[in-house]
């Protein structure tokens, strides 16, 4: 479990996050949700130590990043998967080098037991068979996957995924979350993912945290978010019509939870 | 200012990351050949080139320009000779790949980081830093010294060329010229000034490359800005050196 509480960032005097508080669960998938420029790549950035945050604490099961040394951070480092934007695969590397990678880096297994890894791997994310081609020479979906493949070599107890879904097709951005939603709850991942892709909201969101201007405007899951009454959650979560159409449905069947049901107002 | 004094602090705060101890020495060595052939075997033919081509020209100027009945017939061996020991071997060729090596460093490094290449690196608990530069600086540094023995070679045989395809330069006497009053320091002040002229490349590109902020264009100023700062930091190490080695 992540938990972070009061986080504050600014950049050049702006505050971009401002105290932020959130709880990630264990085995569950985490999505933090926002317009673009609202402070959830920041908030994201900030609990992985890209970014460090003024004041606030980020606590890995009980452990507390700020007050760590560079030393700790790197070992709690190695717990972590992160799946980026735009995949941030190794150019150099084959498809198989990148899932290599973090292997041959961090464990003094031989070669064989290294390689059977790295395809196993590859098998989970249902890549066989690609293993001796470049980035260049694949698919932005394949890409997303071998990223999935080389973040989970490690048996990370942490994944984090930026926007999994960016620059993908619909039915790719479903393979690609179902994917990642069974990646967590087979290993018992504390998995977050930073998205605005609302078939992800609406189809993995088990644990939601809506960030609106740095601040955290809501938590819910789901099905709580129908049900939602929040202004600016329904207006960015429900900003099309087709949407619109379908939570109403939805709520007028009553085939979700009750308004309020975890329903936060900051 | 490209390179502002904040730069420069930067520059060193770099450096001392880039001189970390690395995360696997068996990497470490495999990244280190792999970039002493990208940087340094790679770059052989366009060593040859150059230095076949100023060799022969240097020999020409010197032909043309010492007419004098008082300048010793060998004179066009000597001066060539020197002018290639002194400075070509070294300075000019470190100016040309300058322009080469360290724009193929800041590019490469710099659209890992818009790519997320070295956030990815990080997020796994890797230094980075030390990670990619250190491979390229120990590399280069090291493969340097080579490139420049094969650039005097080659020189003074683009000289010996001119003399034998043409009958401005008697072959004798170029040959007896290359040999008369020979200095063996002035090899060794070359290869010492070599080792500095590549270390100054490899770690201004790498640093240029590493801080890009932004996408393409911000690579290919990057780029830009990393062949400049190397040559005036070349040029001025140059000065420095030739006073401390050569008085």
């Amino acid at each position: 479990m992540i938990e972070v509480k009061n986080i504050t960032k600014s950049f050049d005097g702006k505050t971009i996050l401002h105290d932020v508080s959130a709880t990630f669960y264990t085995g569950k998938t985490n999505l933090i949700i926002g317009q673009s420029g609202s402070g959830k790549t920041v908030l994201m950035k900030s609990i992985v130590g890209l970014v460090r945050p003024e004041k606030g604490e980020i606590l890995y099961d009980g452990r507390d990043m700020m007050k760590m040394d560079m030393k700790q951070i790197k070992a709690i480092r190695k717990e972590i998967g992160m799946l980026f934007q735009g995949s941030a695969l190794f150019d150099s590397e084959t498809v198989l080098g990148n899932v290599m990678f973090p292997l041959v880096m961090f464990t003094d297994d031989p070669y064989d037991k290294i390689l059977e890894r790295a395809n196993f791997c590859l098998d989970r994310v249902n890549l066989k068979g690609a293993e001796n081609k470049y980035p260049s020479e694949i698919s932005g979906g394949m890409q997303k996957r071998v990223a999935i493949a080389r973040a989970i070599a490690l048996n990370p107890k942490y994944l984090f995924c930026d926007e999994p879904n960016s620059g993908l097709d619909p039915k790719t951005s479903i393979l690609i979350d179902e994917l990642l939603s069974d990646i967590t709850h087979e290993y018992n991942i504390t998995t977050i993912i930073n998205t605005h892709d609302m078939n992800s909201v609406l189809g993995i969101g088990e644990n939601i945290i809506f960030i609106n201007k740095g601040y955290r405007e809501w938590v819910g899951d789901k099905e709580a978010i129908f049900a939602s009454t929040n202004e600016a959650l329904n207006d960015f979560v429900f900003a099309t019509r087709l949407f619109q159409e379908v939570k109403d449905y939805i709520v007028s069947h009553g085939t979700t939870k009750r308004p309020n049901a975890n329903d936060t107002n900051d | 200012m490209v390179f502002s004094v904040a730069s420069f602090g930067r520059y060193c705060i770099f450096t001392r990351r880039a001189f970390s101890k690395p995360e696997k020495w068996k990497v470490f060595f495999k990244r280190t050949l792999i970039e002493v052939s990208k940087l340094g075997i790679d770059s052989i033919p366009l060593v040859i080139i150059i230095s076949l081509f100023i060799g022969a020209v240097c020999a020409i100027q010197m032909q043309i320009n010492t007419t004098s009945p008082l300048m010793p017939s060998y004179t066009v061996g000597l001066a060539t000779r020197d002018i290639v020991l002194l400075e070509f071997s070294n300075s000019i060729l470190c100016l040309i790949l300058a322009g080469k090596v360290g724009s193929n460093i800041a590019s490469e490094i710099g659209t890992m980081r818009v790519t997320e290449q070295i956030d990815a690196l990080d997020i796994m608990g890797i230094n980075s830093c030390s990670y990619l530069v250190l491979p390229k600086i120990v590399g280069f540094v090291l493969i340097m010294p080579v490139l420049v023995v094969f650039c005097q070679t080659t020189s003074l045989f683009g000289g010996l060329t001119v003399a034998l395809v043409t009958d401005l330069i008697s072959v004798t006497k170029y040959t007896y010229g290359l040999q008369s009053f020979f200095n063996e320091w002035y090899v060794w002040y070359g290869i010492i000034k070599s080792f500095i002229f590549a270390y100054i490349i490899a770690s201004v590109s790498s640093f240029f490359g590493y801080y890009v902020k932004g996408g393409a264009l911000e690579v290919g100023k990057a780029s830009t800005n990393a062949v400049v700062i190397s040559s005036i930091a070349i040029l001025l190490f140059d000065v420095i050196l030739t006073k401390l080695l050569l008085q």
